[in-house]
């Protein structure tokens, strides 16, 4: 298999990095080899982050930031903006936590017919379940949906390894929600 | 082997990789200070102890200083001992790392390499470990989690060797490696002991015995007691790749003291070490379709340097591009595995052409085109001389 590269972006606590490494961790078990790595700074609640995910078959990958990647995902809405999408490959797959369809996406953002989009409403989602706008599991569900990099069962079982009792609970009920919820402007 | 083959990978980070080690080692006395990004190293081992899955003393000290310290009194009563560190903590340990090797203790730390104040930066380079380079310490850089894992369990099996006896650091890079996560096989507490039993220190400290350890000595006799560091580190040499090659026997992997990469038809190499190595190792197949035809020498055993294999690597090739993450400001060349290299090129009538390139300080980000340019550099060395230090990347 060729690399998929994600690069994640959102802000101080809301997940980013635990995303990231969720996918990676969920990989790594379906035996693939896999990195997963934030854009380190100094930790600040509600600073834009960003971080990476590599998934491969081979363990020689770079530990470098993914510039060129296939998948976008944006897990806050102030930063659904064209500068966070730059460097997506040529049909690549935006996945936003936006309450609008993806082809409505696609067109606010000016790039239909360029790159797939999957949007989730990740903000209702995680407040639903969580009781707070901490929106990466959410948008997991998202990533998974639109993308099939892993099974769904597979992050799961990572949710309920790296969580415990109710909050696994609701995080997995999160994923499921906005794996059945998300639409993408390709089916 | 059978089983080796099926045993699954888990997702780790280099810290927490670290820490399974600890635990699988049966460490009996842990004694740390938490420090970016070294953290989750300690943070992992104190759950494993809290929770019963290693039972052993861990010690909240006040400081690094104390930290090797306790490690050090630790070791000498026989116990097995770990403790790791990062960047100042590293440097407020200074004093007592010659200590610990000039007791000839076997302690085992991990480095998450950090860059060192002023200013602050709690980001990578490795200005950390080569302040601390001249302090006796057996020093092995690592290039993956697994390696890290692995390394940690060879770092006690050359420690406390009763031919070696000298503390061992295990350093890799702080955030690239430390927090990042990736496939590790972690081998369990019952195969690891197999591998690194305990055993029982010749000289320890014993209340029923008292003996009194690390007294002042005058001149007649300070200098053979130094010398014998001399011959401790060089005869780990050979105890080193001895260890690494029973490991590859033990669970099928094995790194040799230095690996060359893609060196197969190279008239150019990059000396590189840690995720630079990594990186270099998923990219120089790109420099090659470049026209590049350039190998990685990655340094994974530095002190004691493996210096007759460096030249066996070395002698063929047209141009050497070491690659330094810290500075020796005011030195020959800036970078000091630079420095050490000239060293070695003129002691062993090397003929390649030596490249200075100091990069990635306070963690610069280098992207995958960058590491192009390194390798473009390198080829451009074979007919080109760079007789200063290339500060690579920095804005003048």
């Amino acid at each position: 298999m060729t690399m998929i590269e994600i690069r994640w972006h959102g802000r101080g606590g809301q997940g980013a990095v635990t995303a990231s490494e969720v996918i990676a961790s969920a990989s790594i078990l379906e035996g693939k080899y896999a990195l997963a790595f934030p854009e380190f700074g100094a930790e600040r609640r509600g600073a834009p982050v960003r971080a990476y995910t590599r998934i491969t078959d081979s363990p020689l990958i770079p530990r470098t930031p993914v510039e060129r990647p296939d998948v976008v995902v944006i897990l806050d809405r102030s930063l659904v903006r064209r500068d966070y999408i730059e460097g997506l490959k040529e049909g690549g797959i935006i996945v936003a936590n936006v309450p609008l369809k993806p082809q409505e996406l696609l067109d606010k953002l000016g790039l239909a017919g360029q790159y797939k989009a999957a949007t989730v409403d990740a903000t209702s989602v995680a407040l639903k379940w969580l009781k707070a706008n901490i929106v990466n599991t959410a948008i997991l569900g998202a990533l998974i949906r639109s993308t099939g990099i892993v099974r769904l069962d597979t992050v799961l079982e990572v949710i309920k390894s790296r969580f415990h009792g109710k909050i696994a609970d609701v995080n997995v009920m999160a994923v499921k929600d906005a794996y059945d919820s998300t639409q993408l402007s390709w089916g | 082997m059978e089983e080796l083959k099926t045993r699954r990978p888990i997702p780790l980070s280099t810290n927490y990789a670290i820490a399974y080690a600890a635990r699988d080692l049966d460490v009996d006395v842990v004694s740390a200070y938490p420090i970016t990004p070294q953290t989750t190293v300690v943070e992992k081992v104190s759950e494993f102890v809290a929770n019963g899955e290693l039972d052993a003393a861990f010690i909240h000290v006040e400081s690094e200083h104390s930290a090797l310290s306790a490690a050090i009194a630790a070791a000498l009563t026989g116990a097995r001992a770990f403790t790791a560190t990062a960047s100042q903590g590293l440097a407020l340990m200074h004093e007592m790392l010659h200590i610990a090797s000039g007791l000839r203790a076997p302690v085992v730390m991990s480095v998450a390499m950090r860059s060192l104040s002023a200013p602050i930066s709690i980001w990578n380079d490795q200005s950390d470990i080569f302040n601390a380079r001249d302090a006796g310490w057996v020093i092995m850089f690592v290039h993956t989690a697994q390696e890290a894992y692995d390394t940690v369990i060879q770092a006690y099996r050359i420690a406390e060797d009763p031919s070696v006896l000298l503390p061992v650091m295990v350093a890799y890079d702080g955030y690239v490696m430390s927090h990042t996560t990736e496939p590790v096989v972690v081998e369990g507490r019952e195969s690891v002991m197999k591998f690194a039993p305990k055993r029982q220190y010749p000289y320890r400290l014993d209340p029923d015995r008292p003996v009194t350890i690390g007294a002042i000595v005058p001149p007649e006799y300070y200098y053979e007691i130094k010398y014998q560091q001399v011959k401790a580190m060089e005869g780990a040499l050979p105890k080193v790749d001895e260890v690494d090659r029973e490991f590859g026997k033990a669970f099928g992997r094995s790194y040799g003291v230095m690996e060359c990469y893609m060196c197969e038809g190279a008239e150019a190499l990059i000396m590189a070490n840690a995720s630079y190595a990594a990186t270099l190792k998923s990219l120089l197949p790109d420099a090659w379709k470049q026209g590049y035809k350039v190998g990685l020498l990655r340094l994974r055993l530095y002190r004691p340097f493996p210096l007759r294999q460096f030249v066996e690597y070395t002698s063929n090739v047209k141009s050497l591009l070491v690659v330094d993450r810290s500075i020796s400001y005011g030195a020959p060349y800036q970078g000091p595995l630079a420095n050490e290299i000239a060293g070695a090129k003129l002691k062993e009538d090397l003929g390649f052409n030596l490249i200075s390139v100091v990069a990635g300080i306070g963690q610069r980000t280098m992207e995958n085109e960058d590491f192009i340019a390194l390798a473009r550099l390198a080829w451009e060395g074979r007919t080109r001389k760079f007789p200063e230090t290339v500060f690579y990347g920095v804005r003048e």
